[in-house]
């Protein structure tokens, strides 16, 4: 009974969004003031219907309602009830319910938080988001019904796919998924810019904490993501440039730009068409990546599940929305001119520099993602483009970004000149060289070129990031939240880089065949191979190898990694142990067992490897910090009032920047 | 024409593409696996039907033969089964059926009613030689030369189209 109920609820959600895009785009059109007010209600009514219907589909999984179909191949009796509920996003039926019902709250924290819009500007920005929402829904019911029933329905359901089950992984859609739909946000407010005519400070203030907070759960759910693939594929790798994984980095890198390029638009009245034209692509490429992951079109290692149809239907939802967007921007764009001017050193003109360079680390990887599909539709045969292509050519926009970072938080708005910081980025960019040189030429003896390079550009901004805070805690200023989390989100960005350069060019790895009593030097770590032994888990059984790791002849940890047989789906998993500190990962994995007692395993040192996962932590903390910001919910005219005043003081003071 | 024009023209060029790409998922059940073109990994198991023997790659040297991955529990190896007798009765090529992870009893009634259209069953209880070679689920299908070197992969059902098309041009020699 419950899944009809579902159904029935979805479908009414479908109708409501309807009347959601109608209300929110006539309204304003045709000025009538009764169908404007009529949005909210829709919005609301809509978001109350989508979470019954996701409670309904929640609720046959919890109570093993076998006879969905959905819950019948996705889940069984002996899963824990934690997995039992992840799995209702664990698929794709589930996944999309999950996605509309996501869209629905941020339409609704939309009604809820835009007091300070005017009344037609916000319900054209949902009556945008309601015609996303109507696709979406009737891509749902059309094409991937979650409530489709088994008659008659199995006595037990197939276990959820082994490497899914797992904490991080379980949590790392659902962020992805909000980070994804909160881009249309953004993308709804340009619309509605670009409807109106009109594009001013006040729509970029309006728009920039919704940009932030999606870039945050987009960073939350990227971390996660390389997160989980670091310690549950168990080979160590936590960024493969599979084409899944660039699906996300593109929308991030996009999202990155935009919210420095709205940083501009809101201070100084610039760079209007060319913000509208990233929130369009920043939630294009949202919604690219849903369709490469769920249609099917890129060469995964199974392609059962690739279902044309649905492929079809999003590509259609796609050429519509975004097709629509793009020909609004060609008849709205040239009117929207930007009066000021600013010099070559001015910090507009860093953050064109960085907006460039982000769009074409972009333009990088999605052609290294699509030279496969290009050469298969051509029927050119089936080639596969990796990291010896993305690392190199990655970089190489990386690298100047992240000089330019660091440069660009030292420059003044509008008026050129770094001369009157000349002694602040000398001091500083010393300062990064001694420590970073020190750590990596004295510490470490690394020769090589891009160890020390990265370490230092890390290390500089760190330095340049905490200069100007500091600087105002000492003269005895406030913090504004905004340059707060610009500075986390910074510091985390250098973090991150010296973590990365570090791991990766001081790695220690090898794959060796180790019997009962074997020892293995890797750097200053030996691992010792004590014994295999059987144990057993709720779903799986498995063989637990004993791996003791001892530094200078004492014990430093002990790892168990383990190779699981799970029973239902009779997969079989290597499970990688980590021993985690903040100097290093030592990381085991079990491979096969050689015969003769002898197994094959891999060992692994990755120095700093913390950092990327601490500098992430802190990218996205510095997001949502900078998103409480109260400047931006301020009215209109004291805010355009700061605005001006701080412009026109040309203090290099970063704010939000 | 205007600069604002590029965007849109560039995003319906995807569109064409995405629409041409999408077109050809059907076809593309092909896993390039890192085997082709390599030696076949070793295998010796016990025979499902003769339990005191045991099966490994040197009875089919200098031969064709198919490695074909089943068990009982797969719903889509039941599917395949028919094709894989009328393949045994064109009598090119001897079929190898790897027992993954099953019960013997059960797969000995499957065979018995279903027909048996394999040369040996080689029983992998465990599952380690599918690892060796590769095996992500079943139904999978290899096709060995008689060098030994695994010249094609077919992941999911044997239909007698892949047969006609990717298999059995090998085993002819008109294969490109």
């Amino acid at each position: 009974m419950l899944p009809e109920v579902g159904h029935f609820a979805l479908i009414l959600a479908l109708l409501l969004a309807a009347a959601q895009s109608l209300f929110g785009l006539v309204g304003p059109w045709r000025r009538d003031a009764r169908l404007i007010r009529a949005v909210v209600p829709a919005v609301t009514g809509q978001f109350v219907m989508l979470a019954l219907a996701f409670g309904c589909l929640v609720w046959s999984f919890v109570h093993n309602d076998f006879s969905v179909q959905l819950v019948a191949s996705h889940s069984n009796s002996a899963l824990p009830i934690y997995f039992r509920v992840a799995a209702v996003w664990g698929n794709h039926e589930g996944s999309m319910l999950f996605w509309v019902l996501v869209l629905a709250v941020w339409s609704l924290s939309v009604a809820a938080f835009s007091g300070n819009l005017p009344a037609a500007f916000s319900a054209r920005v949902l009556g945008v988001l309601g015609i996303i929402s109507t696709g979406s829904i009737l891509f749902s019911l059309a094409t991937s019904n979650p409530f489709a029933r088994l008659q008659p329905g199995p006595p037990d359901g197939v276990d959820l796919n082994p490497v899914l089950q797992d904490l991080a992984l379980t949590l790392h859609p659902p962020m992805l998924y909000v980070g994804y739909v909160g881009f249309s946000v953004a993308f709804a407010f340009a619309c509605a810019a670009m409807l109106e005519g009109k594009l001013d400070q006040t729509w970029a203030r309006w728009t920039r904490p919704w940009t932030t907070v999606a870039w945050m759960f987009l960073t939350v759910g990227i971390a996660l993501g390389s997160w989980w693939a670091y310690y549950e594929l168990g080979w160590g790798g936590w960024w493969a440039w599979d084409p899944v994984e660039n699906s996300i980095l593109m929308p991030w890198l996009l999202g990155t730009a935009l919210i420095h390029s709205l940083a501009v638009t809101d201070k100084r009245g610039l760079f209007k068409s060319w913000t509208l034209l990233l929130a369009i692509l920043s939630f294009s490429f949202c919604l690219l990546a849903t369709f490469m992951v769920r249609s099917g079109v890129l060469v995964s290692v199974h392609s059962f599940a690739a279902d044309p149809g649905r492929g079809i239907f999003i590509l259609a939802l796609l050429a519509l929305t975004i097709g629509g967007a793009l020909a609004l921007y060609i008849w709205r764009a040239p009117l929207l001119r930007s009066q000021a001017g600013f010099d070559l050193s001015s910090r507009e003109s860093f953050l064109l520099f960085n907006n460039i360079l982000l769009v074409i680390a972009t333009g990088v990887v999605f052609g290294g993602t699509l030279a496969p599909m290009i050469a298969d539709g051509l029927g050119l045969g089936t080639i596969s483009v990796g990291a010896p292509y993305f690392n190199p050519t990655f970089l190489l926009p990386m690298l100047p970004l992240l000089a330019l970072v660091s440069l660009g938080m030292f420059a003044h708005w509008k008026r050129g000149g770094l001369g009157g910081s000349r002694r602040r980025i000398l001091g500083s960019l010393a300062l990064a060289l001694a420590v970073g040189l020190a750590i990596m030429l004295g510490l470490y003896g690394d020769r090589s070129l891009l160890g020390p390079l990265g370490v230092v550009l890390g290390l500089w901004i760190i330095i340049s990031a905490l200069i100007d805070p500091v600087d105002r805690l000492r003269r005895g200023l406030s913090l504004p939240p905004a340059i707060a989390g610009m500075t986390l989100a910074h510091v985390g960005l250098g973090i991150i880089t010296v973590g990365i350069t570090t791991m990766e060019t001081r790695m220690l790895e090898r794959d060796v065949a180790m019997k009962p009593g074997d020892s293995v030097q890797l750097g200053d770590y030996t691992f010792r191979f004590d014994e295999v032994r059987d144990v057993e888990g709720p779903n799986y059984d498995a063989k637990q190898a004993r791996v003791e790791v001892l530094r200078d002849g004492r014990a430093e940890v002990l790892l168990l990694p383990e190779r699981r047989h799970y029973w239902v789906q009779r997969q079989s998993l290597a499970e990688a142990a980590l021993g985690v500190s903040w100097r290093r990962d030592l990381l085991t994995t079990l491979g096969e067992e050689l015969g003769e007692g002898a197994w094959s395993v891999r060992l692994q040192v990755r120095p700093l490897m913390r950092l990327v996962w601490l500098g992430s932590a802190l990218m996205a903390l510095g997001g949502l910090v900078a998103a409480m910001d109260r400047r931006y919910r301020r009215r209109e005219r004291e805010a355009e009032a700061a605005s001006a005043a701080a412009v026109a003081q040309g203090q290099p003071q970063g704010q939000q920047a | 024409m205007n600069r604002f024009v590029i965007p849109l023209g560039v995003f319906l060029l995807l569109v064409v593409l995405f629409g041409v790409t999408l077109k050809r998922v059907p076809d593309r059940q092909i896993v390039p696996s890192a085997l082709i073109g390599r030696t076949a990994p070793q295998f010796e198991l016990p025979d499902l039907l003769a339990q005191e023997q045991l099966v490994n790659n040197s009875a089919y040297a200098g031969k064709w033969y198919l490695l074909n991955v089943w068990g009982t529990w797969c719903v889509e190896c039941r599917v395949e089964h028919p094709t894989l007798l009328e393949i045994q009765k064109t009598g090119k090529v001897e079929i190898v059926g790897l027992n993954y992870k099953d019960e013997p009893e059960q797969a000995r009634a499957w065979l018995a009613q279903l027909g048996n259209p394999y040369a040996s069953v080689p029983e992998d209880r465990e599952g380690r030689v599918a690892i060796d070679w590769g095996v992500y689920g079943a139904p999978e299908t290899f096709l060995v030369n008689p060098q030994g070197v695994v010249v094609e992969k077919i992941v999911g059902v044997i239909t007698p189209q892949n047969w006609a098309a990717r298999l059995l041009p090998h085993i002819e020699g008109r294969a490109p």
